[in-house]
């Protein structure tokens, strides 16, 4: 028995002692092998007499039990180290920077549309286009603007030398108006519509550029008045704004499309040299700016739009959606718009995901 | 359009202020561009009397005077002007004023030693006129001390902005009377009486086009003085910004800004014969009196005599027979002539005058004889002379305009009730004749009443546009429905994804250089303005490319590395009937690095055509377009890098996109030194995604069993693209193959020259039991009869 006990040590000790799975695993195979002198004495139990089993069998099975937890226990240990030093040698550096995917934009003119886009579509108002390549006759003279007309004259138009296949001088459409006809000759009435685009006028300075966007309101149906114009622009600007101290100062002005015509000039406060739109103009550090014009649409130009002045009117207007994006977001170099500076673009653009909602606001704060 | 608050006075009768005069102008639609006031910035000059004038002891042409404020505390001041002299009343600046000609503030200091207190001043100095000869000297009873802003008076300037529909409010008269209909003041009467003229006038005046010149008033006052006009004229000339010439000159200056009547004073001794309004003929000039030379055309309307043209009728004078000091006999010429001539001569020759401005907006046909009896009564008044009786030939159109209105239609179109009674004041106020049943005669000086909608206006904005309430629009029952159309969602939705994919969106200019248009022509009619504004910005657009280009060129001017720019809009094509044609697209430019170099990948690695074929498919895909079915061909331009381009095609005719490295000489030519890659795609070829009736979705149904893969290696010639061999691969079995792609593209070592060596994967995908080996044999040997085609065997 003694000799027993001190093999199990010997053993035990030897597991402890092992520094690797492999002499792990041959003591394990010296002891619980099938040749193993453990597995040798649990075969010598075969042949005892049931006394003898009785006396010795609990401490052959103890033996092999301790044996086997030994091996265990100390080949979780090894694994466990081994696990340890390798991971240890597969740190990295996580301050090294990780590939970097490029930021792109969405330009704040078409920001900008898709906003205006949303809150007229609440309204009720779709979308509408024309060309920008337009002829003589749906630019100015079926907006009344014959042609001596003088307006014409403060139009700065872009000509060029072609005309079309019934003789119309082709130009660069001056106002996104044209479509105010193209869309009467082709949806008829009643019409709730804008249109935005480009526009074009022979004029170059710091505040001008030769291409620039408007956008355009028609509505055309029974019983439309002034007041549903103003009501319109109002609810407009306050949207877009996302403010409710809006104030429109309405002017008697002249268009030739539009009779009675207004210009719309909105209150503004200046905050840190910049206009804030918001609050009666007549304010102390106040001011008014002219931001839309309009007008109930000529009887004249609801006839060249096909249809009868008697039993339609409506209202229209038009509004540069390049200045209502530099109000709106504080740009203030109209030229940088069309320069595609990736910097600018970067700075002013907005993400692709900022699709603008009426659930979520159609502006997006920095 | 600007006139002093004392001219408007002069025609109305109010006591309103300055101030609130300019709102009613602007809520009138007389827009107030500005009002200011010059007397403001001399209220710190006063006016003193020079007691004492001493020779400067180190100065010959200094003198040291003595200055009193009428304190009895007199002030030392040193002066230069000539006359400064004892006794002399004149205007002294103190330490602080600022003069308001030069904007520098003066100070007590001394002058070559000797101290002086302030400055004794000239009328140019205070921005009151060019005189500087000396100082200014008032008269001697003058009251000392005090300020010249209160001497010399407030009189306030007011510019109006006029809308081109109002030719009656050219002239100050015009904005009394709206004045005084808005309830500010009353229009006073026009303050002249005809004048009969001694014998008839001795020039003859005729009409031979009495289309562009209906009617011609003519007289003659012999006898006049011409010289300098008096001080009152003059100073309501200065205000609106006319500088004064001679009375002759001024007078009718006056009458057009004060009245809205131009008229022309000729010189009699410079005229020859019988003063005819004619048609120009060909090959005539005149020199205008802006001194220019004009070419005159034979649908202009003229004033000739026997001698030639003397005046481009109703829009400037000639120089010849204009008024001079010297002149002693004038021909006046009132005239009507009609706006349409007028805007086409005008328009024709490029010519811009307050004439022409007031007759293409239409003067007032009635207003003939009063503008003569107003010319003449103060010619004769101011210049002196005999008048002759006024000679009038032809009519001007005085056809009386009425229209039928209906008050009712202020609250039908403007929005407002406005009371019947309140409507009549309004209209009267106006000038216009209201009947009993609402017949509304238009008066002869508005010309822009066309319709009831203009009463309307005249109605509204005179009774206060303010007043008009808001109104809502009428809304659709429930939620608002849906508005865009299925290219604006196009139009979005590619827009967000190219920004997505880490692109910056670019608006660039719609016209570009004459060489760059044509350069990416492709042989294509090209719009070309005929008035750019500059040589840069002449030709419309065929493609988006090169104004990215360009954009990319000025990015990496700037110093960036590496560049991605995209762009949604119209190329600008003809049609065959002539109208334009423009055509929705989308580009992409890449320019310089895709990736900087990095810590883990190494050097920096430029685009290459696969970034530009890798945004093409992606943003096709977004666009709805059938990705999988598209055929990569050559053929992108002459514009790209022939090796490194294709055009991707659904069918061998339909481009969707063109794409690929661009051409060295398209990089020269844009200055391009990096790898530049581009896409190109045609929206409008995009065919339409048909649009289901409902929103549910096909039904869900996974294979039952497992896909396999097995992969290929053929060798095939170098020339056959990969695609072509993977689209023989992918057809060999379409019950069986849903998938297989490319892995691997070799050549060199093991292969034979001129061959490559090409990995294809493919996906099997089982029915509905596993294949067996004689299966898949089965579809390999399809697979490998297939490739066949393209001349690949399966490699050993």
């Amino acid at each position: 028995m003694e000799q027993l006990d001190q093999q199990q040590a010997q053993t035990l000790g030897a597991i402890a002692a092992a520094t690797t799975l492999d002499a792990v695993e041959a003591i394990r195979v010296a002891a619980l092998g099938k040749q193993g002198w453990v597995s040798a004495l649990l075969k010598t139990m075969g042949q005892m007499s049931p006394e003898e089993r009785q006396a010795r069998g609990p401490q052959i099975h103890a033996l092999r039990e301790a044996v086997t937890a030994a091996l265990a226990e100390r080949k979780a240990a090894l694994e466990s180290a081994a696990l340890e030093a390798r991971l240890a040698a597969e740190a990295v550096d996580l301050s090294l920077p990780a590939p970097e995917a490029p930021r792109g934009s969405v330009h704040p003119v078409s920001q900008v549309m898709d906003e205006l886009a949303e809150i007229f579509a609440d309204m009720g108002f779709a979308v509408a286009s024309g060309p920008e390549i337009e002829d003589d006759w749906h630019n100015f003279t079926a907006l009344n603007m014959p042609e001596t007309h003088p307006a014409r004259a403060m139009h700065d138009t872009f000509y060029f030398p072609d005309k079309d296949a019934q003789g119309r001088d082709m130009l660069l459409r001056t106002h996104t108006s044209p479509v105010q006809i193209r869309a009467m000759l082709k949806q008829g009435a009643p019409l709730r519509i804008i249109a935005p685009g480009r526009v074009y006028r022979s004029d170059s300075d710091a505040t001008h550029t030769p291409m620039f966007h408007q956008i355009e309101g028609l509505v055309i149906d029974k019983g439309i008045h002034l007041g549903h114009l103003k009501w319109t622009l109002e609810t407009f600007l306050k949207a877009f704004f996302e403010r409710d101290d809006i104030v429109l100062r309405l002017r008697p002005s002249y268009f030739p499309f539009t009779e009675p015509s207004v210009e719309v000039d909105v209150g503004y406060t200046l905050v840190n040299g910049k206009r804030v739109v918001g609050g009666s103009g007549d304010a102390p550090g106040g001011g008014w700016m002219e931001v839309l014009g309009s007008g109930m649409v000529n009887r004249k130009v609801i006839e060249f739009g096909g249809l009868d002045p008697d039993e339609w009117q409506g209202f229209a207007f038009g509004t540069g959606v390049d200045r209502l994006a530099m109000l709106k977001y504080g740009l203030d170099d109209l030229r940088a718009f069309f320069d595609g500076d990736a910097r600018w673009l970067g700075h002013y653009g907005f993400g692709a995901l900022d699709v603008p909602t009426l659930s979520g606001g159609v502006g997006v704060k920095p | 359009m600007k006139f002093s608050l004392s001219w408007l006075k002069a025609l109305l009768d109010t006591q309103a202020s300055a101030t609130e005069i300019a709102e009613k102008l602007t809520s009138l639609g007389l827009e107030i561009e500005s009002v200011t006031d010059a007397s403001a910035a001399l209220s710190s000059f006063r006016v003193a009397r020079v007691l004492t004038a001493e020779k400067h002891p180190q100065a010959d042409k200094l003198q040291v005077l003595s200055v009193d404020l009428g304190d009895g505390q007199p002030l030392q001041v040193v002066c230069g002007a000539p006359n400064a002299r004892a006794g002399l009343v004149g205007v002294l600046g103190l330490p602080g004023a600022v003069v308001p000609a030069n904007g520098m503030e003066l100070r007590k200091s001394a002058i070559r030693g000797v101290e002086s207190n302030g400055m004794m001043c000239s009328t140019r100095e205070l921005g009151l006129g060019e005189e500087h000869d000396g100082i200014i000297e008032l008269p001697a009873d003058t009251a000392l001390g005090q300020s010249f802003a209160d001497y010399i008076g407030s009189d306030p300037v007011f510019d109006v902005a006029i809308t081109p529909n109002r030719p009656d409010c050219m002239g100050v008269y015009g904005i009394a009377r709206d004045l005084a209909a808005a309830g500010i003041g009353t229009l006073r009467a026009i303050d002249v009486a005809p004048v009969a003229g001694e014998g008839p006038c001795p020039v003859e005046v005729r009409i031979e086009d009495a289309e562009g010149c209906p009617a011609f008033y003519g007289r003659v006052i012999k006898g006049v003085q011409n010289g300098p006009s008096p001080q009152w004229l003059q100073d309501r000339l200065k205000a609106a910004g006319q500088r004064p010439i001679s009375a002759l000159v001024d007078i009718t200056n006056y009458v057009m800004l004060g009245y809205g009547r131009p008229a022309h004073a000729y010189d009699l001794a410079k005229l020859t014969g019988a003063v005819t309004a004619r048609k120009a003929r060909e090959r005539e000039t005149v020199l205008a009196l802006n001194g220019k030379e004009y070419a005159l055309q034979p649908f202009m309307t003229v004033i000739a005599d026997d001698a030639g043209v003397h005046d481009i009728g109703g829009i400037m004078g000639g120089e010849h027979s204009g008024c001079a000091d010297t002149t002693t006999d004038v021909l006046l010429e009132v005239a009507y002539f009609d706006p349409a001539h007028i805007a086409r001569t005008g328009q024709a020759l490029a010519l811009a005058s307050d004439a022409r401005g007031r007759f293409e907006r239409g003067v007032d046909p009635a207003f003939l004889d009063t503008g003569m009896d107003l010319l003449t009564q103060l010619i004769l008044e101011i210049c002196g002379g005999t008048a002759s009786e006024v000679s009038r030939v032809g009519t001007p159109p005085l056809a009386p305009h009425t229209l039928a209105y209906d008050p009712a239609l202020a609250g039908q179109l403007g929005g407002i009730a406005v009371a019947q009674s309140e409507q009549k004041r309004i209209l009267t106020a106006l000038g216009f004749a209201v009947d009993e049943d609402w017949t509304v005669t238009v008066p002869s000086w508005r010309p822009d009443i066309a319709g009831p909608a203009d009463l309307v206006e005249e109605v509204i904005r005179v009774h206060g546009l303010d007043a008009v309430p808001s109104t809502p629009l009428p809304r659709a029952d429930g939620v608002a429905r849906p508005t865009a159309t299925p290219v604006q969602l196009l139009e979005r939705r590619l827009r967000r994804a190219a920004a997505a994919r880490g692109a910056h969106e670019a608006v660039t200019w719609s016209f570009l250089p004459q060489a760059q248009a044509e350069h990416f022509a492709d042989g294509q009619f090209v719009w070309t303005l005929a008035n750019p504004i500059s040589e840069d910005l002449k030709a419309m657009r065929p493609s988006l490319l090169p104004g990215l280009l360009a954009a990319a060129r000025r990015n990496l001017d700037r110093g960036a590395s590496s560049v991605r720019l995209f762009e949604i809009g119209r190329r600008y094509l003809r049609a065959d009937d002539g109208s334009s044609d423009e055509r929705l697209s989308l580009a992409v430019v890449l320019a310089g690095e895709r990736t900087p170099r990095g810590w883990a990948t190494g050097k920096a690695q430029a685009f290459d055509a696969f970034d530009a074929k890798a945004e093409a498919l992606a943003l096709l895909a977004q666009a709805g377009a059938p990705v999988e079915n598209l055929q990569v061909m050559g053929e992108a331009g002459p514009q790209f890098h022939p090796g490194q381009s294709a055009t991707l095609r659904l069918g061998p005719k339909q481009v969707l996109a063109r794409l690929g490295m661009i051409h060295p000489a398209t990089a020269k030519a844009f200055g391009l030194d990096v790898p530049v890659a581009v896409v190109e795609l045609f929206l409008d070829r995009v065919p339409a995604k048909k649009v289901a009736s409902g929103f549910a979705r096909p039904h869900f149904a996974p294979p039952a069993l497992q896909a396999v893969t097995r992969d290929f290696a053929f060798l095939v010639d170098a020339k056959v693209p990969a695609g072509d061999l993977l689209r023989s691969v992918k057809g060999a079995d379409k019950a069986s193959i849903v998938a297989a792609r490319v892995f691997d593209d070799f050549r060199g070592q093991g292969v034979p020259e001129g061959q490559k060596s090409l990995a294809i994967e493919v996906t099997l995908q089982p029915g509905d039991k596993s294949f067996d080996e004689a299966a898949l044999k089965a579809i390999s040997d399809k697979i490998v009869a297939a490739a066949a085609k393209q001349g690949a065997t399966l490699r050993g």
